[in-house]
């Protein structure tokens, strides 16, 4: 053996991390809303805003927030402290987190400069945002449950168009029992349509997504234009009310929020509930998550491919189907063309920002729905901004959503690739 | 438990994958199963393992025939099979990855991870694998990974065992640990078939020889009586000779200088740590090492495709370290990819398309902003001549070729421009002996002309054949150089560095 | 090596080689039989929808005749699909041309409103430019404001990794909202109006028509030639260029696009914006050709059926002249059919989307119709 050289070296060098690189982004952007805070959300001295949190027929009364304006030079402050501390530490922990808690500081300082010098009630606004919540993190939950088996489901949009429009016009027919069993198997169909197109067809599953979206869009706004405008008996159906619980809906703010909702709601949090169980606690659910990673090993020990993610997007359909009920029986008993409007693309963001679990893909439902209902709440207020600003505001929300979570979330590993057995 | 395979037929359209092939598998015994890429051996396994069922023939288990129809038939009439591509889920624990498809379940479909975990480590305890089962399998070694393979197989108690170029990861110190589990393995009655194209592992494993080409037997018989040279002959069809002839280098002025190049992963982990090399025109440099310990990132570097965190890169006297791709391939940098299918080329593109595919923008295929084509056909022509890439027609897809033609056609397009540095990675994965021969002849022809040539491969045997000057990768560390003029290194001693065991006191 | 060989025969080899291979009968199928399948089941099924929704069978029978003379019975009924066809055209070739990069651009829809908003400011503001530099002017800042717009969804895709699909969704739905809010501004609400209209386009701005001297019903205009170049540029923007050939390569296998040099990020935003501007170019010769001025929804789905267009086309430029053509054809004898028959012409929407599920899943299309096509071989399935 001959000349032999030995590298040795663990000396400390200053590397550019990426980590360091993104704690300097997000300092900046930290930094540039509290700028934001400290010059827009400006609240004249001496205004408050008041925050209702129960109404008089409540059984427990608590008194109002009432929070001075001061409360956003504090804001902006705390936002700039997080935004500085991230700029120079450099590749520092909690820079997600940061974040986080500086997105929630923005909105309170937003809501108290909106509020400012009048009163706003707060626990209803948060009853409707976990109400608009429910179908995107059902669809989300669609999403979740056929990506997990790596089949990308663009069609959520379509199949809670479908299932509105099934919930609709058999409730009205057979009344609302029967229209959201309807509804259901409506969903559930499109799910094994999407199924046979992608699994059995192999076709492009983004294209098979768009198609059925397409489908459903022009066969629904067909029939409401050429029959439920004619027949309007035929989409009229009962909607399901509110069931309160008792006591647990007498507790303030919590109880209005979570106990005395309709049984969308309920439905949507059990569901997330079972499916969790199933994915991450039971054999099928394990099996189904391996065809999702890596379709191949799982076919060499016998799971089936092709029917397992048949059963899961069809699920997925269902699952997307109750959550289109919602729309017709859950909130005004009557279809109207496009009525979904993009909520189903806006679950497909909730369930990656959910990063692919069911209670992921809930509580960013909630978040969205929180924007949802801020910017119906604030349409009322007479606030200087557009309503049709607000209106972008869950829009906008999903946009940031998908640009600032990619990299740190991880799809199924097969998501979106056909697979052909050998 | 025996296995009998009587005049298998298997084709695919109009190729024949296996002609008439019979072969026993007895317990207790190692059949080794040598053949080229392409010979039909993986054919053969998946049809035992039930993933393909022949057009033609049998498969008789212990002497009664037996039919699968699906992937999951062959392990459960006892027949395992360890893929070459591990079939594992990275995102899952080992016990999730042993017990999928056969999980102990509670009520309600509870998978009960307990009694997994036991199951696993009572195999562990019977046959020394040694395997964690809580870890994600993305956290193990390549070489557990393959233990948990192999647990996988056992635990669903098969009695044969089909390896499938099980040693084409491991360290020569890993193979032979391998060697020791087989050997266990065999001795508690299993059969196992080993298959392979390395013919010196054949001899020292085997207690029954076959050999594969063409889809058909070309020879039988014991380690004992045979040659390696006997066993090439039989698995290529010619007399081969395994070294490249070639001159002592005569090394010229430096071309690459690496100096404390570090490159972090999305993580911040530390994929390339320190790294200093350099290669002079005229010098064959290799890069040997066990898979996944850096050399990709290292190619990366050096061509510009991942940005280095810290350290210099130099290329023929200018610093390089942040100069883009096209930048460096301007200067006169060749570089043929670890994996053509995945960056080399296009499978859809035609043969002209894929010839300009990282040259297309150069002044001689240019009519202003557009591409002259009728040139670039007139090239890829000439490079196909050349290079003899058989094809009827350069208009034909890319991926109509052959795995070695594609190759030659990548190598063509590295090599026939005016370079002055061939960064060749994995040269010669997935091809054929003739092409590999002649990829082998061009890369020392390169070398003759001037290049400074930097080959990393996982072939030890490559490595040592060709270059004439070996650096070690271990953990994104180089850890060790040796001089290799006149092929003086010494197999063991590299093989040592690879698997990072490699003290100071050793020098 | 090659000093041995025969000079001659290594030229004869090279001329081989360079022979160019004869268009296969798979060429044939995937060109003409799936499309003509395609739309014939499509048509089928749509008759079958109107069954079930209780129009009766003599109806079904006038809606199609309808649907072919409005279409393709007269010269009128031409200068419609042609006109129908343009902005499909010039917005399916910029989808096409994403989908040859390997991006699934979902936001014609937004990029065409933006884009014919931006001409009709650009055309009521600067009216005092002559008809020659006014009207390329305007048609070119429609055009680069739908680029514009398409590019926010490149930048974030190239700097972030977001999803196209999503985020060019979520733009369609806030170009909406934004266009609601611009069309009540002053400055563009016409003037006495208090529903969102803008301004007219004056007619130095206006590309003129080409039939008005038969019957001023005629709508045919000028934009039929803005497609025509438009598809005949993109042919050589693809084909020939060496954009295009990055475009190309980045959309096949983008780790080879990226080992070959090519900047994936700048592919993408380039690709995304270039789509954008055919968007914007539709919107802006709709805008200038045929409508005039903007009104909430002017798009009425354009840029959704260019999605079809574009499939159905192949992302092949002349597939998408003809797949408009028929899209186009499909529009206009649509309304025709709602006319004489009463029946919605929210029907074709339905027929379009069954359109591309046939064409995007050929495998479909062959367990349907399992003759007229050879028996695909064994090799294509192991594939």
């Amino acid at each position: 053996m001959s000349d032999v050289t030995m590298t040795n070296q663990t000396q400390a060098q200053k590397l550019d991390s990426v980590a360091a690189r993104k704690a300097r982004i997000m300092g900046g952007i930290l930094i540039a809303l509290a700028l934001l805070v400290i010059f827009v959300l400006h609240v004249v001295p001496g205004e408050s805003a008041t925050f209702r949190l129960t109404t008089r027929r409540d059984a427990i009364q608590i008194p109002d927030l009432v929070v001075p304006g001061a409360f956003n030079y504090v804001a902006a402050a705390l936002l700039a402290f997080l935004g500085v501390r991230q700029f120079l530490q450099g590749g520092a922990r909690w820079t997600s987190l940061s974040l986080g808690v500086g997105l929630a500081i923005l909105v309170m300082a937003f809501l108290v400069w909106a509020t400012a010098g009048k009163a706003f009630n707060l626990t209803s606004m948060l009853q409707a945002a976990v109400l608009a919540s429910v179908p995107i993190a059902l669809g989300g939950l669609a999403g979740v449950m056929s990506e997990r088996v790596a089949v990308v489901n663009i069609a959520i949009e379509g199949m809670l168009l479908a299932g509105a429009f099934a919930g609709a016009l058999i409730g009205s027919l057979l009344g609302g029992w029967i229209g959201l069993v309807a509804a259901i198997l409506v969903g559930g169909s499109f799910g094994l349509l999407l199924a046979v197109l992608v699994v059995t067809f192999r076709m492009d599953q983004i294209i098979a997504g768009v198609v059925i979206n397409l489908f459903v869009l022009g066969v629904t706004s067909y029939v409401s234009s050429q029959v439920f405008s004619e027949y309007r008996f035929l989409n009229n159906a009962k909607v399901f009310r509110q069931w309160e619980i008792p006591f647990l809906s007498d507790i303030p703010v919590l109880g209005p929020m979570l106990f005395d909702q309709n049984l969308f709601v309920y439905g949507a949090f059990i569901l997330v509930g079972i499916a969790t169980y199933y994915l991450f606690y039971t054999k099928n659910g394990l099996r189904a998550r391996a065809v999702g990673e890596h379709p191949r090993a799982a076919d060499t020990l016998g799971v089936d491919v092709y029917v397992t993610r048949y059963v899961h997007v069809t699920i997925a359909g269902m699952v997307a189907g109750f959550g289109g009920a919602f729309f017709t029986l859950g909130n005004v008993g009557r279809f109207e063309e496009n009525m979904t409007n993009g909520r189903g693309y806006i679950g497909l963001a909730a369930m990656i920002f959910g990063r692919w679990h069911p209670v992921g893909a809930l509580s960013a439902a909630l978040i969205f729905g929180f924007a949802d209902s801020i910017q119906r709440k604030l349409a009322l207020l007479n606030t200087p901004i557009p309503s049709e600003f607000l209106a972008m505001a869950p829009y906008i929300a999903t946009i940031i959503v998908v640009a600032g979570l990619v990299g740190r979330s991880r799809p199924p590993a097969a998501d979106g690739k056909p697979y052909v057995k050998e | 438990m025996d296995v009998e395979l009587r005049g298998i037929t298997k084709r695919f359209g109009s190729v024949v994958a296996n002609d008439n092939v019979n072969l026993t598998i007895r317990a207790g015994e190692v059949l080794g199963l040598l053949g080229e890429n392409g010979a039909g051996k993986s054919t053969m396994m998946n049809m035992l393992s039930g993933l393909y069922s022949p057009d033609e023939g049998q498969i008789l288990v212990d002497g009664k025939p037996v039919e699968f129809d699906g992937p999951g038939d062959g392990i459960e009439a006892g027949i395992g099979m360890v893929h070459q591509h591990f079939m594992l889920v990275p995102v899952f624990t080992v016990a999730e990855n042993v017990v999928l498809g056969v999980e102990p379940t509670g009520k309600m479909g509870y998978l009960d991870m307990k009694r997994a975990r036991r199951q696993v480590e009572e195999i562990n305890e019977k046959y020394g694998l040694h395997v964690p089962p809580d870890e994600l399998i993305e956290e193990l070694s390549v070489g557990i990974q393959q233990r948990v393979e192999i647990l996988k197989v056992l635990f669903r108690s098969a009695d044969v065992l089909i390896l499938d170029e099980p040693t084409a990861v491991l360290t020569p110190q890993e193979v032979h640990e391998f060697f020791g589990i087989v050997n266990t393995l065999k001795e508690a009655g299993k059969a196992i078939v080993f298959i392979t194209h390395k013919l010196h592992e054949i001899l020292e494993i085997s207690d029954r020889v076959s050999v594969l080409r063409q889809g058909r037997i070309t020879g039988e018989g014991y380690p004992k009586d045979l040659t390696e040279a006997d066993l090439a002959e039989m698995m290529v069809g010619r007399p081969v000779s395994f070294t490249t002839a070639k001159n002592t280098a005569t090394p010229g002025r430096t071309m690459l200088e690496l100096e404390g190049v570090s490159m972090l992963d999305e993580t911040d982990d530390r994929v390339l740590d320190n790294v200093s090399i350099t290669v002079r025109s005229g010098e064959v440099v290799g890069v040997a090492g066990v898979q996944g310990n850096g050399q990709t990132e290292l190619v990366e570097a050096i061509t510009g495709l991942e940005r280095i965190a810290s350290g210099k890169i130099t290329f023929d006297g200018e610093n390089i370290s942040h100069a883009s791709v096209r930048e460096r391939h301007k200067m006169g940098m060749a570089h043929i990819p670890e994996d053509r299918h995945k960056s080399g080329m296009v499978d859809s593109f035609t043969i002209a398309e894929n010839m300009v595919l990282n040259n297309y923008y150069a002044p001689e295929y240019s009519k202003g902003w557009a591409i002259d084509w009728q040139k670039v056909a007139e090239t890829a022509a000439r490079y196909c001549v050349d290079f003899d890439v058989r094809t009827p027609s350069v208009f034909l897809p890319g991926g109509s070729l052959s795995g070695g033609n594609q190759q030659k056609m990548v190598v063509a397009r590295e090599l026939e421009r005016e370079t002055k540095l061939v960064v060749a990675s994995q040269p010669t994965r997935g091809v054929d002996v003739g092409s590999i021969e002649y990829i082998h002849e061009r890369l020392i022809g390169s070398r003759d002309e001037g290049d400074g040539v930097l080959i990393v491969s996982s072939e030890l045997d490559e490595v040592l054949g060709l270059s004439d000057r070996i650096y070690v990768m271990y953990d994104g560390r180089i850890v060790a150089e040796f001089d290799n003029t006149d092929g003086k290194a010494d197999r063991n001693t590299v093989g040592l560095a690879m698997a990072g065991s490699f003290g100071e006191d050793a020098a | 090596m090659s000093e041995h060989k025969d000079l001659k025969s290594v030229n004869e080899k090279m001329r081989s080689l360079m022979a160019r291979t004869t268009h296969g009968r798979d060429d044939f199928e995937d060109l003409v039989i799936v499309p003509l399948f395609a739309v014939v089941v499509a048509l089928v099924f749509g008759a079958l929808i109107m069954l079930a929704t209780a129009v009766d069978i003599p109806t079904i029978g006038r809606s199609f005749v309808a649907l072919a003379v409005g279409s393709v019975g007269s010269l009128s009924a031409w200068s419609e699909t042609l006109t129908a066809a343009v902005p499909l055209v010039l917005a399916g070739l910029g989808l096409g041309l994403g989908f040859r990069a390997g991006l699934f651009n979902i936001g014609a829809e937004g990029q065409l409103l933006m884009g014919g908003l931006a001409a009709v400011i650009a055309g009521f503001s600067l009216d005092f430019l002559p008809m020659v530099i006014h009207l390329p002017l305007t048609l070119l800042i429609g055009a680069a404001v739908g680029a514009g717009y398409a590019a926010i969804a490149g930048i974030l895709k190239a700097t972030t990794g977001a999803h196209e699909v999503i985020s060019t969704i979520m733009l369609n739905l806030i170009s909406f909202e934004l266009l609601n809010w611009l069309l009540r501004q002053p400055w563009i609400q016409r003037e006495g109006r208090s529903d969102p209209i803008s301004k007219s386009v004056p007619d130095s701005a206006r590309l003129p028509q080409l039939l008005d001297w038969i019957s001023p019903n005629f709508r045919l205009h000028a934009g039929v030639f803005v497609m025509l170049l438009a598809v005949a540029f993109i042919w050589w923007l693809l084909f020939r260029s060496k954009v295009g050939f990055a475009f190309r390569t980045s959309g096949e296998n983008p780790s080879a696009a990226n080992y070959a040099g090519m900047k994936a990020s700048l592919v993408i935003v380039l690709a995304m914006a270039t789509a954008g501007a055919l968007a914007g170019l539709a919107g802006a010769a709709q805008i200038t050709g045929v409508l005039g001025r903007a009104s909430p929804g002017f798009s009425a789905g354009i840029g959704f059926d260019a999605i079809a267009v574009a499939l159905l086309g192949r992302s092949h430029p002349v597939g998408i002249l003809f797949a408009g053509i028929l899209f186009g054809g499909l529009e206009a004898g649509g309304r025709q059919m709602q006319v004489d028959a009463g029946v919605s012409i929210d029907l074709i929407g339905i027929i379009q989307a069954l359109i591309i599920v046939f064409i995007a899943a050929p495998l479909l299309v062959r367990a349907i119709f399992p003759w007229g096509f050879r028996r695909s071989s064994k090799k294509e399935d192991a594939a």
